[in-house]
């Protein structure tokens, strides 16, 4: 590469880097700003009269921890589910070819073309019928269903990418089926098993609809901010905004490796 | 073997079930409430949907962001994964980067352009310092159509290329090196070579990232009401807007079911369009 | 795995086992506590105000909130599965209705006898009966809109106008006035998604101009309504179709002149109240009218704990909790309660700004709707969408009114609502002319 090529090569990347990150800088500003902060004029972009009100304000309201610890256990168990449920199907369709593979694909996509939020609605009366209403349980049903589909098409691409003939070969050896799984195909499929699960765990917590209408008292962190973020002075739907953001930040880096090992294989 | 006969059967059965109670069970529900009217079993709520005043509307702006969005996205991601490609160093700390708005909600998305684009916002602070405007301007009202769908464009396009940069870099990366440099040997430029030989070859990602982020994108909504209320309705906002603030789940569940005939169809145009012949599909 | 995902997978799981350990099982956390749900006192520091400082010395208490139709949705729910987690509701009159064909609301005689010293009015305690001859609900607060007048926009004021009695007229030439000299439009309204531009629409410009809210909603008093509220609108900050809350914009300087809801311009007039005035909205051909509010608490039938539900509401009805509800949130005791001299200068400018709008000498009263069930929602998209399509759209007025006077006739057919104040009363449902 040439000089000025490379200089172009380079700015631009640090254009697109920046274009990501300026407006999460910007909005950490406008969550530590306060009130004034979010009407003064004009802004400025190093922070001046920090005030950890507003964030303070959100993390003293009665509930928010409560929101918080619903919207793990939510978001853990959609990890737990979708991938218990997930990675079977995932396998099958990646090691046999059988009658009705493609109809579970389409099926799969099919969840995906069609807004959750309303589907909440029957299943509002559902759940109460049979006490999930309310309960973090519900909420992370619901979220395995969005979750579960990404999962399995997920896993099928990771266990794909896995030669088939390690697993004969341990076969020839002498093992089980499920002990070639568990000792040739699962240790390597694991890592991107880990992301698909941490991937499930982000989907849940970022729904919203689903997880307001199917609770009251145990809601999870993110309908807990609609619910309040929606009619509060723009101050508050900042700092709420940063609030949502931060874990995201850090899931994605803690799968940024695997991020490829899904989403590339698995568009093949 | 017999094993191998009813045993993909059975590791499909417990997401197949699940999916049955919980996605197509209410999905069956939804569809039966939305041909339940105040006047009985009818058309009536269709007929109430096609007559409202945002319908037309909805649909054109929808369309419109849909076909803005996603060329945009495709383009910039390409220019992104290439850029990849090429990176000698700092690669992971660019990729993580560049893929932090996948895990951003929607609903922090519109906030984040909130922050920058209302009245005295950070991009208007930014135009007053260069004097291109004389103070705090609004761009985002319904007087303001033209800016208010820039601006929606501008959110959408920042949160959510992350995931068609991600298909794409993966598509990248099972095209064989040894065609490129053939290629570059017989001395063909840059862009023939992308052309001839890396879009040929990625079409297989391409149609999955053009399928997921079109169905996603005729479900954009919490962008659009974070930055623009109500002065820019979409389809999945009126659905929204007629669940919870009329209160009439039967119109509400015709535009559910409206929408995912759109997304259903536009699925199998991207099927059709880039047709990937089997043996690449792999 | 790298390292880094080792953790964060592990920190999920852990935190999850954590979760569900200290919460005693994937299930109720404080099950042994009240849940009192409210559609009022909602945003965030409002809601927390009740809960450190209103629930203060009440049996202990969730206070949830959520808007209107969840509220309906999940009532109706809990009736229909026959589970209940909530005890107390409180919201306003008219969303307490459509809770009465569904059975939700357990009758409160009991109630009543004990808060009977109280003082509150006998006309409020019979609009808490909802019809049924039983009470159902107890007043609880109360509040209306007002306008709220940045006193920069005082020295414009048209020649001739008084800002206590102004007409739409002279709004007009008010903001019209400022524009011209300022170059801003400062007149303001609440017409984002969250706003209550309806309820200015049905509460204040129609009875003001047709002495009716439903009844005349296409006539030629409407018409000429529609013309002048255009013009009004010319100087009306384009940003309002985002206003929620018009405290926002006044404190932040783009709105001089806003209309809204007591409660909801309250922290603009407590940040400053030197900057502001309180006046009555303006008046019509056919009165100056207002639209008071009621809000409401009742018992779900089959409250998991009646007894305290009964505990709260004698406190949340007690003259002390009213009036520090008045110095706090901005809405006015319904009990026969003195507000202290001591008040806050922002809410007393609201309390004489309330008073203005009450003692005019044209003030017509116009009440919120009642007897739409779940259509009250449908039923303020039919004036919001005459307002879009008239005053935003710029849609020829008698068409669109024919059109949308047609919505509201199936609404009104369908609900069999009979006509309320300021509409006389009628048999059956509500004439739409």
């Amino acid at each position: 590469m040439t000089a000025t090529r490379r200089l172009v090569f380079v700015s631009g990347t640090l254009a697109l880097c920046a274009w990501v990150l300026v407006p999460i800088y910007l909005i950490a500003l406008g969550a530590f700003g306060g009130r004034a902060g979010a009407f003064k004029w004009p802004k400025e972009i190093v922070p001046s009269n920090a005030s950890l009100d507003a964030l303070m304000l959100f993390v003293k309201i009665e509930g928010v921890w409560n929101a918080a610890v619903n919207s793990v256990i939510a978001a853990g168990l959609t990890m737990l589910f979708s991938i218990a449920l997930g990675a079977p199907a995932g396998y099958a369709l990646a090691r046999f070819s059988f009658r009705g593979a493609n109809a579970f694909r389409l099926l799969v996509l099919l969840t995906r073309a069609f807004p959750l939020a309303i589907l909440a609605l029957p299943l509002t009366v559902t759940f109460i019928r049979i006490g999930l209403y309310d309960t973090p349980l519900g909420v992370a049903l619901v979220h395995t269903a969005l979750a579960l589909p990404f999962a399995a098409l997920v896993t099928a691409s990771l266990f794909t990418g896995i030669p088939r003939e390690l697993e004969e070969a341990a076969w020839v050896f002498g093992c089980t089926r499920l002990q070639a799984f568990r000792r040739i195909v699962l240790p390597l499929a694991l890592p991107g098993i880990a992301a698909a699960a941490i991937f499930a765990f982000v989907i849940s917590w970022n729904e919203v609809f689903a997880a307001s209408v199917l609770t009251v008292r145990e809601r999870t962190l993110t309908a807990y901010l609609l619910t309040v973020l929606a009619e509060s002075p723009l101050h508050y739907r900042f700092a709420g905004g940063f609030i949502l953001i931060v874990p995201s930040v850090l899931f994605i880096f803690a799968v940024r490796k695997y991020l490829f090992a899904m989403w590339g294989v698995s568009s093949k | 073997m017999t094993q191998s006969r009813w045993l993909p059967y059975a590791l499909l059965a417990p997401a197949m079930v699940f999916l049955g109670v919980l996605f197509f069970v209410p999905l069956v529900q939804t569809i039966v409430l939305s041909f339940q009217g105040d006047a009985g079993f009818g058309l009536g709520n269709y007929g109430k949907m096609v007559g409202d005043l945002n319908f037309g509307l909805s649909i054109r702006n929808t369309f419109l962001l849909v076909l803005t969005v996603i060329p945009l996205q495709v383009a910039l991601a390409l220019a992104m994964g290439l850029m990849l490609q090429k990176m000698t160093f700092g690669r992971d700390v660019v990729l993580w980067v560049w893929t932090i708005p996948l895990g951003v909600s929607d609903l922090a998305a519109g906030l984040v352009w909130l922050a920058l684009l209302q009245n005295t916002g950070y991009v208007n602070s930014a135009l007053f310092a260069m004097g291109l405007i004389p103070g705090p301007t609004a761009w985002l009202n319904s007087e303001t159509p033209v800016t208010l769908f820039v601006a929606v464009v501008l959110a959408e396009v920042w949160r959510a290329t992350a995931i068609v940069l991600v298909i794409l870099v993966g598509g990248l990366q099972l095209i064989p090196k040894e065609f490129a440099e053939a290629a570059e040997i017989f001395g063909a430029r840059p862009w023939t070579r992308f052309v001839k030989i890396t879009l040929p070859l990625l079409k297989p990602s391409l149609q999955s990232a053009l399928i997921l982020r079109t169905v996603l994108a005729f479900e954009v909504f919490a962008v659009v009401y974070a930055l623009g209320g109500r002065n820019f309705p979409v389809l999945v906002g009126e659905a929204y807007a007629w669940q919870r603030d009329n209160q009439n789940y039967g119109v509400a569940a015709a535009y559910a079911v409206l929408i995912m005939i759109i997304s259903l169809a536009a699925t199998v145009f991207w099927l059709r369009v880039l047709r990937v012949k089997p043996e690449v599909q792999g | 795995m790298t390292k880094s995902l080792r953790y964060a997978l592990l920190a999920a799981v852990a935190v999850t086992t954590a979760g569900i350990a200290t919460t005693g099982g994937i299930g109720r956390a404080n099950a042994q506590d009240l849940v009192f749900l409210s559609t009022q006192l909602r945003p965030i520091e409002e809601a927390q105000k009740v809960r450190e400082m209103v629930l203060k010395g009440a049996p202990k208490t969730t206070y949830v909130v959520d808007e209107p139709s969840p509220f309906t949705v999940r009532m109706k729910a809990e009736v229909e599965a026959n589970k209940h987690t909530v005890s107390v509701v409180g919201a306003l009159h008219g969303e307490l209705q459509p809770l009465v064909p569904m059975g939700a609301l357990d009758a409160i005689d009991d109630v009543a006898a004990k808060v009977a010293s109280r003082g509150i009015p006998a006309g409020l305690m019979e609009l808490g009966k909802l019809g049924s001859g039983k009470q159902l609900y107890i007043p609880w607060m109360q509040a209306t809109y007002v306008m709220v007048v940045k006193k920069d926009a005082l020295p414009f004021l048209p020649a001739g106008a008084d800002v206590n009695a102004l007409t739409y007229e002279q709004l007009a030439a008010w903001g019209k006035a400022i524009q011209e000299k300022t170059g801003q439009r400062r007149i303001g309204f609440p017409a984002g998604p969250k706003g209550l531009m309806a309820r200015f629409l049905q509460g204040n410009l129609y009875p003001s101009y047709t002495a009716s809210m439903v009844t005349e909603f296409r006539s030629a008093e409407a018409e000429k309504m529609w013309g002048d509220f255009k013009a009004v609108w010319a100087s009306v900050n384009p940003n309002s179709t985002n206003y929620d809350f018009m405290q926002e914009p006044l404190m932040a300087g783009e709105v001089w002149i806003a209309w809204d809801h007591v409660a909801r311009v309250k922290d603009a007039l407590t940040a400053a109240p030197g900057d502001y005035q309180v006046v009555a909205p303006p008046a019509g051909p056919k009165g100056r009218a207002y639209m008071p509010v009621v809000a409401g608490l009742g018992i779900a039938k089959g409250a998991p704990d009646r007894a305290n539900a009964v505990a709260l509401i004698e406190h949340l009805s007690k003259p002390e909790t009213q009036v520090l509800v008045a110095k706090e949130l901005g809405f006015f005791p319904v009990v026969n309660a003195t507000l202290p001299a001591d008040l806050p200068a922002g809410v007393k400018l609201l309390s004489e700004g309330v008073a203005k709008t009450q003692n005019a000498k044209d003030a017509m009263v116009a009440l919120l709707p009642i007897g739409l069930g779940d259509k009250g929602g449908e039923f303020n998209k039919v004036y919001f969408d005459t307002f879009q399509r008239i005053v935003l759209r710029n849609e020829p007025i008698k068409a669109t009114l024919d059109a949308q006077a047609g919505a509201m006739r199936d609404i009104m057919t369908a609900t069999k609502a009979p006509c309320w104040a300021p509409d006389k009363a009628s048999d059956g449902a509500c004439p739409v002319k």
